[in-house]
């Protein structure tokens, strides 16, 4: 095994290209455990800790343009307001220790259907820039799941940074786990409001090979809430409203029996999620509408 | 290949490490550091909790070049750590990055703490009863005393998000919030 | 309170400062919080090697060859060993039937046994190598069941069995049969008014202990071996490693190095002959350190068991009769599934008087991994399921749980279905009273004027709720749990306690085998000696074979039998002491011949208060040294038919209250509190024994709602070893434990103390169950409970 340390980006990128079986380590929570457990010998191992770039972050007009190695403990503390969903979603990944180090690359890099802040990222909207010495590229986040750890990247390609868009309305992000804290997903679900287009946006997190949107669960709701005008009078959304995008979220999914949990549990606990984080954004929401209207 | 770093105050330096290797061995079995604990190398214990840069980290998770030039605190470098920190400028306000690669440890042996008294945390673990088999302790302490530096009065709730990456099976952690609020109300006091 | 116990009797005096009683503080305390506290895993030795052990990637299966040339070949490789090449005959270990192989031999039973050992200069060396070694597998079917292992046809796992169970089993597969019969159930039924059937289910829990197994092996220059180990207990170890390597008991020396917890899992051997064996090979220290995937392989878990339970009871809540079948699956190797047996079908009725029993309790062996010993050690299983019968005649009869629970108490005097008389306080429905009688901890409190905490929320910080679903349940339960090591176990300890002057002052040094594995031996060992002997300083000598066994650090007997041991050599110093004094100054003052003499406070004084010398001045420069073995009173093996038999030393209870917040619709379980009262004899350390109550019920609660080692019933392979899919609870998930401890003295135990360590273990699964039953009204018969349980998507 080689430790490739380089000191910039572009070195990176070189490093990338000479040696494509090169595996980057950022905050190491999955790679390490590769290692510890014999699970892997790369050839190649490629600290990405000495970039500074990767761990600094842009709020833009629309977007916030995430490094990739940003720590999951940053973007809780200085993003709650710009990424809701993602700064929830941070909020349970693993641990206070992991948080400090691991960052939304290390999940995308991976892309395990378990990454907790997949579907965070779906719900909000987001484009992952990647690099290569070829030059560098957005994939749009619906594009960047290919299946079971796998990604859109190419082997000279690195993660360079995620560019999620700014919240326009409430985002809420929630995970069942078999323990209080410091738990792997057995599955999860984020919803994001998007008053700007009078949209609503979703991902749901392990309970299919990849993270997945519940578009039918979507589209049904952009329809039900623009039917009944609910965006401008701000009523409460009626349980069958409700009850329907629950059921489509859980039918959205495409899980399997395993050791944390049963593909019917992570079905009905989708749904149950679903529901709940849509009463609580839409309550937001309205709470929102009222006070601005208040204001105004 | 060789990995240089600064250990509780010391600059510390490793030969043939193997790539693969993590902080955590390389503490424990190249610079004679075991303070330290491996319990599970994933992630999932906290036992090797470590400073790096002054961020809690799991050691085990970190690779060990991955460390080079970076400042390293453990557990046996916590007394002089708390010390430096309750006399240095900053008082309980927090540990900067240049505060933290600044520190240095004084005329101890850092392999043993011999000749430090201990710090709050420490003293409160050992009076509160918080210490059993003591194997999670180490990366408890480090996580406390690092908890109880961003928040010196925390709520119960605060120190049981602060203390939920680190596992203990002995004491079923009652001693050890006994223990965290014993160091806060301490600190508060002056003791 | 009851007035069953009598004052404890404390012979010496309580005027010497850190004796019996106070809360002293630990004396590895300053060592384990500055790390430099060495535990097995820290041995270091100039030139080690690091032992590694290549483990069955199947469950059962013939082993048509083994290949170890290329691991051989790689460079930093010392030494590969097989079978092959172990040096004498004796070639199998075990704690009761030597039934288990150093290596596999022709023949692998579960998966993860070990099959080749290899030395090499770094642990990525020694792991590569032993990925080189090629074994072919030749797979045989598994029994994983009660209906697979004893079917008329099934294969066995051991054939050709001679141990001393084999003649009076049913079947070949079953290790033990243990059935317990008394009073006449028939007719018992009768008069039953109300009669409740269950079947319970209960998961294999694992110790989870933090500091894997490990340990140190270095050879010494008279052809011997010097092993660093964590264990619980030492002269187990030597007597079955030794004759492995072919080794006179002498010639195998033993240091207990720090244990990082152990709660069973460290009585049977690890990796202690493997690291023996490659040091005595490569003429080289060894090291050998589990992680915590090969930790879940390393050692034997609690038996997992199904459970059928039938109860009757008389319209006014008095219990008639009690008939169950537990049935334990032992695994591939018997380790401690007899005394396990045992255990289970003697304490299968619970702190309750019930004069119709019939009993069996059985443990198989299948193919799945080994069990033994954890806290709690069969009666944890069967306080599952005889409190959740409770729980369900209380009901059926219209009663409060407590009261009818209250009314078929046990107290002293009651006779066990063994036909033992329990004859110190069986304070059961006192306890029950105290648990009920404290405060409930106040509805809501995640509520906060900034919205929902979620961390006191089920889900905790997943943000699963905001309180949406979320309902309450209360569930009590007791339990009831031997002390010591039972069925005629020859179960004494010995203590060396040597006593001289320091410095111008009098110390005591107590040497003993015993093995601290955290829960305060150590501190205690020391207020003994302060407590007997009157002085301030007591040197605890490190634990080794230098002195006679200490028996295990196991069915909370420490304090009792090694704690006894110490009281005990105490006891002979300070006569020696006294008659060196007389010898010495008996012709100065008469009292020396007269009165009833104490040490304390570094003197020799008169029951009335009278000094009469310095401890300095008696002792001078001598020394006085004893060594001597104790035991408690002996017990007697039950009969194999009727299970009839004075089977245990020593019975301790605790009881406990749990209160959940159970998201109904997620399935998912807050414990808000967990309240446990216990009787404990004699507090000899205060904050030691609330610390083992504590931690005890949190185990316990592990196993109610998320521990479980989940094995595959196809193919007998563990799905789970790792800590992040076999889940113990974090701080977040674990409540405020209120303790109460009462002290009623058993007059036949020192100091009248009682064993601690496990009781707490046992009532708080099934406390924690019946709040979520009451939460959702949901029957539930298996544990732990899992989301889809409560959800009906399992």
């Amino acid at each position: 095994m080689d430790f490739l340390r380089p000191a910039s980006w572009e070195e990176a990128l070189a490093a990338k290209a000479e040696h494509p079986t090169a595996v980057p380590i950022a905050g190491g929570t999955d790679v390490m455990v590769e290692i510890n457990f014999d699970h892997r010998r790369p050839e190649y191992l490629m600290d990405l800790n000495r970039i500074g770039d990767l761990t600094e972050w842009e709020v833009g007009e629309d977007t916030v343009r995430l490094g990739a190695s940003v720590p999951y403990t940053k973007i809780m503390e200085n993003l709650r307001a710009e990424l809701p969903g993602l700064a929830l979603a941070s909020h349970t990944v693993a641990s206070p220790q992991i948080r400090n180090r691991g960052g939304v690359g290390g999940n995308l890099g991976t892309a395990s259907p378990a990454g907790d802040a997949h579907p965070a990222l779906l719900a909000a909207g987001a484009e992952v820039e990647v690099e290569s010495v070829r030059g560098s590229r957005r994939i749009p986040i619906d594009e960047f799941y290919r299946g079971v750890k796998r990604n859109a990247l190419a082997p000279d390609e690195l993660i360079r940074a995620v560019h999620v868009k700014k919240a326009d309305g409430p985002q809420q992000f929630s995970k069942v786990g078999t323990r209080n804290a410091m738990v792997i997903a057995v599955c999860a679900f984020g919803l994001a409001l998007h008053p700007e287009t009078r949209t609503v946006r979703t991902g749901i997190g392990s309970a299919a090979p990849t993270p997945v949107r519940a578009k039918a669960a979507e589209e049904f709701l952009n329809a039900a809430l623009d039917e009944g005008g609910f965006w401008d009078n701000g009523k409460i959304i009626t349980p069958s409203v409700a009850k329907r995008f629950a059921d489509l979220c859980s039918a959205a999914c495409n899980p399997i029996d395993d050791v944390r949990g049963t593909a019917s549990y992570r079905r009905h606990a989708v749904g149950v999620m679903a529901r709940r984080t849509l009463t609580w954004t839409w309550e937001s929401y309205r709470g929102t509408r009222r006070a601005s209207e208040g204001a105004a | 290949m060789r990995v240089n770093f600064t250990v509780n105050g010391r600059p510390q330096e490793a030969d043939d490490v193997w790539e693969g290797e993590s902080l955590l061995y390389v503490l424990r079995e190249r610079l004679g550091l075991p303070g330290s604990k491996n319990a599970c190398e994933q992630g999932e214990c906290g036992s090797c909790t470590v400073r790096l840069d002054g961020v809690p980290v799991c050691s085990c998770l970190v690779a060990a070049g991955q460390a080079e030039g970076r400042d390293v605190v453990t557990v046996e470098g916590l007394a002089d750590f708390a010390r430096q920190r309750s006399c240095g400028t900053g008082a309980c306000g927090g540990t900067s990055l240049d505060e933290a690669r600044q520190w240095q440890a004084e005329g101890t042996d850092s392999q043993t703490g011999e000749g430090s008294g201990l710090s709050p945390i420490q003293q409160a673990f050992i009076d509160a009863g918080a210490v059993q088999c003591g194997f999670c302790t180490p990366g408890l302490l480090v996580a406390a005393d690092e908890m109880l530096e961003r928040n010196p009065n925390p709520t119960d709730a605060d120190i049981r998000e602060a203390l939920s990456g680190n596992l203990c099976r002995c004491t079923g952690y009652e001693k050890i919030m006994d223990a965290v609020r014993l160091a806060a109300a301490r600190q508060s006091e002056g003791v | 309170m009851p007035a069953n116990g009598a004052p404890t009797k404390i012979t010496q005096g309580t005027r010497t400062k850190g004796g019996i009683g106070e809360s002293t503080l630990r004396p590895d305390g300053t060592l384990k919080v500055t790390g430099e506290f060495a535990y097995s895993s820290d041995m270091w030795h100039e030139d080690m090697l690091w032992g590694q052990i290549l483990r069955s990637t199947v469950a059962h299966a013939e082993i048509v060859s083994i290949d170890t040339s290329e691991a051989l070949a790689l460079p930093g490789v010392y030494a590969v060993m097989t079978y092959d090449d172990l040096p004498t005959d004796v070639r199998n270990y075990g704690l009761e039937i030597q039934d288990t192989p150093v290596l596999a031999h022709g023949k692998v039973r579960h998966h993860g046994e070990p099959v080749a050992i290899v030395a090499a200069d770094h642990p990525e060396t020694a792991r590569r190598a032993a990925a080189k070694i090629k074994v072919d597998y030749r797979e045989l079917p598994v029994v994983t069941d009660e209906a697979s292992a004893t079917a008329p046809d099934a294969i066995l796992v051991h054939e050709n069995r001679d141990d001393h169970h084999a003649a009076h089993v049913p079947h070949p597969n079953i290790v033990h049969r243990q059935p317990i019969v008394r009073g006449d159930v028939e007719a018992a039924r009768g008069r039953a008014d109300v009669i409740v059937e269950g079947e319970y289910t209960f998961g294999m829990q694992d110790q989870a202990f933090l500091g894997p197994e490990s340990g140190l092996a270095v050879p010494e220059e008279d052809g011997g071996v010097h092993l660093y180990i964590a264990t619980q207990w030492l002269h187990s170890d030597l007597r079955q490693i030794a004759p492995v390597l072919g080794l006179p008991e002498e010639k195998v020396r033993m240091t207990l190095a720090g244990v990082g917890g152990a709660f069973g899992g460290r009585e049977d051997l690890s990796m202690q002959i493997h690291a023996c064996l490659l040091a005595l090979r490569t003429g080289k220290p060894v090291k050998i350190v589990y992680n915590r995937f090969e930790s879940f392989f390393g050692h034997v878990h609690r038996h997992p068991a199904k459970l059928y339970y039938e109860h009757g009871a008389t319209k006014d809540g008095k219990l008639t009769h009690m008939k169950c079948r537990i049935v334990l699956d032992g695994g591939a190797y018997a380790s401690a599934s007899p005394a396990v047996v045992g255990n289970a079908s003697s304490l299968s009725v619970g702190p309750y008087v019930v004069d119709n029993v019939d009993i069996e309790a059985i443990a198989l062996y299948t193919n799945n991994p080994p069990c033994g010993a954890m806290r709690g050690f069969g009666a944890v299983q069967a306080c599952f399921a005889y409190e959740a019968q409770m729980d369900k005649l209380a009901k059926r009869l219209g009663l409060d749980p407590v009261e009818f629970r209250q009314l078929n108490a046990m107290e002293q005097g009651t006779v066990m279905p063994t036909g033992q008389p329990v004859d110190s306080p069986a304070p059961v429905a006192e306890l029950l009273r105290r648990v009920k009688a404290m405060p409930m901890p106040p509805e809501r409190q995640w509520e906060s004027s900034e919205g929902a905490d979620v961390r006191q929320l089920p889900g905790g910080l997943s943000n699963t709720t905001h309180g949406e679903g979320v309902v309450r349940g209360v569930g009590y339960a007791v339990g009831i749990k031997n002390v010591g090591f039972s069925e005629g176990f020859d179960d004494y300890s010995t203590a060396r306690v040597r006593m001289e002057v320091v410095g111008g002052e009098p110390v005591a040094t107590v040497h003993t085998a015993m093995a601290e594995v955290g829960q305060g031996g150590v501190t205690v060992h020391a207020q003994i000696a302060r407590t007997e002997l009157g002085v301030t300083r007591v040197t605890i000598h490190p634990a080794d074979t230098q002195v006679g066994s200490a028996g295990s650090t196991s069915a909370s007997r420490q304090t009792y039998v090694t704690g006894g041991a110490v009281k005990n050599a105490c006891e002979l110093v300070r006569e020696k002491v006294l008659e060196i004094g007389r010898r010495k100054f008996g012709s100065y003052h008469p009292a020396w011949a007269t009165a009833e003499l104490l040490l304390e406070g570094g003197k020799v004084v008169t029951d009335g208060g009278e000094v009469l010398a310095d401890l300095a001045d008696v002792l001078g420069e001598e020394a006085v040294e004893v060594e001597e073995e104790w035991r408690h009173r002996p017990t007697e093996p039950f009969d194999l038919r009727t299970g009839q038999g004075n089977g245990h030393v020593q019975y301790s209870f605790a009881a406990h209250r749990a209160v959940v917040e159970v998201d109904t619709e997620l399935g998912l379980v807050k414990v808000i509190e967990l309240a446990c009262a216990q009787d404990v004899g004699k507090a000899l350390n205060p904050l030691s024994v609330v610390g083992q109550i504590q931690g005890g019920t949190t185990q316990g609660l592990g196993v109610a709602v998320m521990e479980e080692i989940v094995v595959d019933p196809k193919t007998a392979k563990v799905k789970n070893p790792s800590f992040t899919d076999y889940l113990i609870p974090t701080i977040l998930d674990t409540p405020t434990i209120p303790v109460d401890v009462l002290e009623l003295a058993d007059e036949h135990a020192p100091y009248g103390l009682r064993g601690i360590g496990e009781a707490p273990t046992l009532s708080s699964t099934p406390a924690v169950l019946a709040a979520i039953r009451d939460a959702t009204g949901l029957e539930l018969d298996r544990t732990p409970v899992r989301p889809e349980h409560l959800t009906g998507t399992a």
